[in-house]
């Protein structure tokens, strides 16, 4: 959202504002945090508030939300949904797990740093995180969203080979669908 | 010349204010749904930053020719019905072709926008968007036999089928409709339970059951464009009920600005207040299964359609 100049334009300024304040997440239940969502959600912490709603498919998604460990088996079908989403996307890792493997770190069959696999924007630190962790994630999405720094769709498509190649490392069996924007 | 220019401008105009309004009680069923939930829920005007937000996505993607065209559909069927019907009675400033439409043209055309959805929902092969589908369609053959039937109880009791001329027998005889033919107007009122898919009649869209049915693979401004359909579709209804049965707004007699402006306010508190009918009865119901919402619709409110039809014939 940065023109040449590197400061935003009035359109660009409002179109963030909207992007900031209306965040549809598709919450991938992988691993324990699943269980902090709804508690974000309801009444007592109320998400909702910052406009952060929940989406149903990933076609309406903005943010992909990675709540826990990864096994090899299900970072498959991440990179699957988080292809099928619209720019501009953002990633949220949730927990220590997707930030260095947490408990699961000398594990055979998860993998250890989300970010090497997917462009994360906001890391959210805890084991689990609780809900004022994930709305202070949020709040730091928002910040990013409106200085024009979460560009990670664009990155990711940029880098593509980059990422690949560690996802291939990790997927013996790559048989997957050409990116398709 | 000129007046081609007004009619024009009341085109441009009504759509501006259907869309408007049915954003803006989408945006206050939120609150009070937060409300109602003690949270303290999403700011009133959070659906435009919503679809301000979907409109500025910077890629979309259509499944083919009818998932591009799907969203399209829905707009053009809710601007056209939109133009049907009448907003204020006799007004200047929205004339639009009330005159010329009547109610069987109107059951036939709202139909238009759930068909373009399900053929664009069709051609996405999503599976979730196929069963949507052929719900959505259970359900409208489920409200559409109570709502024919209240519909076909006015139109014998008063002989005409013409919305201007039921709106306008109202204002003559000063007897609203719900009073005239209370059986109709109940019918008609647990139809629009269905209309509207709010609980316990969401089973098209049902989130968690569904991931949201027929529009599951559209995102975007794909996505946005038929949040607006929807919207401008819920004020029509409303203001299809109202003119019917709530004894219609405006005042043919009378055309300065100050009666349009009345009758706009007359209007909104009559459709807010209907309005207020499904979003309350979601409220405090779960999910009904299909099957279950169909027997609903044929069984209390199809009775009720038939007594208003004996009602309006002896």
């Amino acid at each position: 959202m940065e023109n040449d100049k590197n400061s935003q334009k009035i359109v660009d300024y409002i179109q963030n504002f909207a992007r900031k304040h209306s965040i549809f997440v598709l919450a991938y239940g992988t691993g324990c945090g699943a269980i902090e969502i709804p508690a974000t959600m309801t009444s007592r912490y109320d998400a909702e508030r910052f406009g952060i709603r929940g989406a149903a498919t990933p076609r309406q998604a903005d943010v992909l939300l990675i709540t826990g460990y990864l096994s090899t088996k299900t970072l498959k079908r991440v990179i699957r949904v988080y292809e099928q989403m619209q720019e501009p996307k953002y990633v949220m890792g949730f927990g220590s797990c997707t930030i260095n493997g947490g408990m699961y770190y000398d594990s055979y069959n998860t993998i250890n740093g989300l970010d090497q696999y997917l462009p994360v924007d906001v890391y959210i630190n805890g084991c689990m995180p609780r809900p004022e962790a994930v709305i202070s994630g949020f709040v730091k999405l928002q910040e990013l969203i409106q200085q024009g720094k979460a560009e990670n769709g664009k990155k990711y498509r940029e880098n593509l080979e980059h990422y690949r190649t560690n996802q291939k490392k990790i997927i013996k069996n790559w048989r997957m669908p050409d990116y398709n924007w | 010349m000129e007046d081609l220019g007004l009619k024009i401008f009341g085109a441009v105009l009504t759509t501006i204010l259907g869309f408007t309004v049915g954003m803006t009680y989408g945006g206050i069923v939120r609150k009070l749904t937060a409300r109602v939930q003690n949270r303290y829920g999403p700011p009133v005007y959070q659906n435009f930053l919503d679809l301000f937000k979907l409109q500025s996505k910077k890629t979309n993607i259509a499944h083919g020719f009818m998932g591009h065209m799907a969203p399209v559909w829905i707009i053009i069927a809710a601007v056209t019905v939109l133009m049907f019907i009448p907003i204020l009675n006799g007004d200047l400033w929205f004339p639009n072709l009330s005159f010329h439409g009547d109610l069987i043209f109107l059951l036939y055309m709202m139909v238009f926008g759930s068909l373009g959805m399900a053929l664009g929902a069709g051609q996405s092969g999503n599976p979730n968007s196929a069963i949507g589908v052929s719900r959505g369609l259970s359900q409208m053959v489920g409200f559409e036999i109570p709502f024919v039937l209240a519909l076909v109880a006015l139109m014998i009791q008063y002989e005409t089928t013409s919305v201007q001329e039921l709106t306008q027998i109202q204002h003559d005889t000063g007897v609203w409709m719900v009073f005239s033919n209370p059986f109709a107007f109940l019918a008609a009122l647990f139809a629009s339970l269905g209309m509207f898919r709010y609980a316990p009649f969401d089973i098209v869209g049902a989130p968690a059951e569904l991931a949201s049915g027929p529009i599951s693979e559209f995102g975007g401004k794909y996505l946005g464009t038929m949040m607006s359909g929807g919207a401008i579709f819920a004020f029509i209804k409303l203001t299809l009920y109202v003119h019917l049965f709530l004894g219609g707004a405006g005042n043919p007699d009378n055309s300065g600005i100050f009666a349009t402006l009345l009758g706009l306010g007359i209007l909104l508190i009559k459709t807010f207040l209907l309005y207020m009918v499904p979003v309350f009865y979601g409220w405090i119901n779960p999910r009904y299964r299909t099957e279950q919402a169909i027997r609903y619709f044929w069984g209390w409110p199809t009775a009720l359609g038939i007594i208003g039809i004996l009602w309006a014939v002896y």
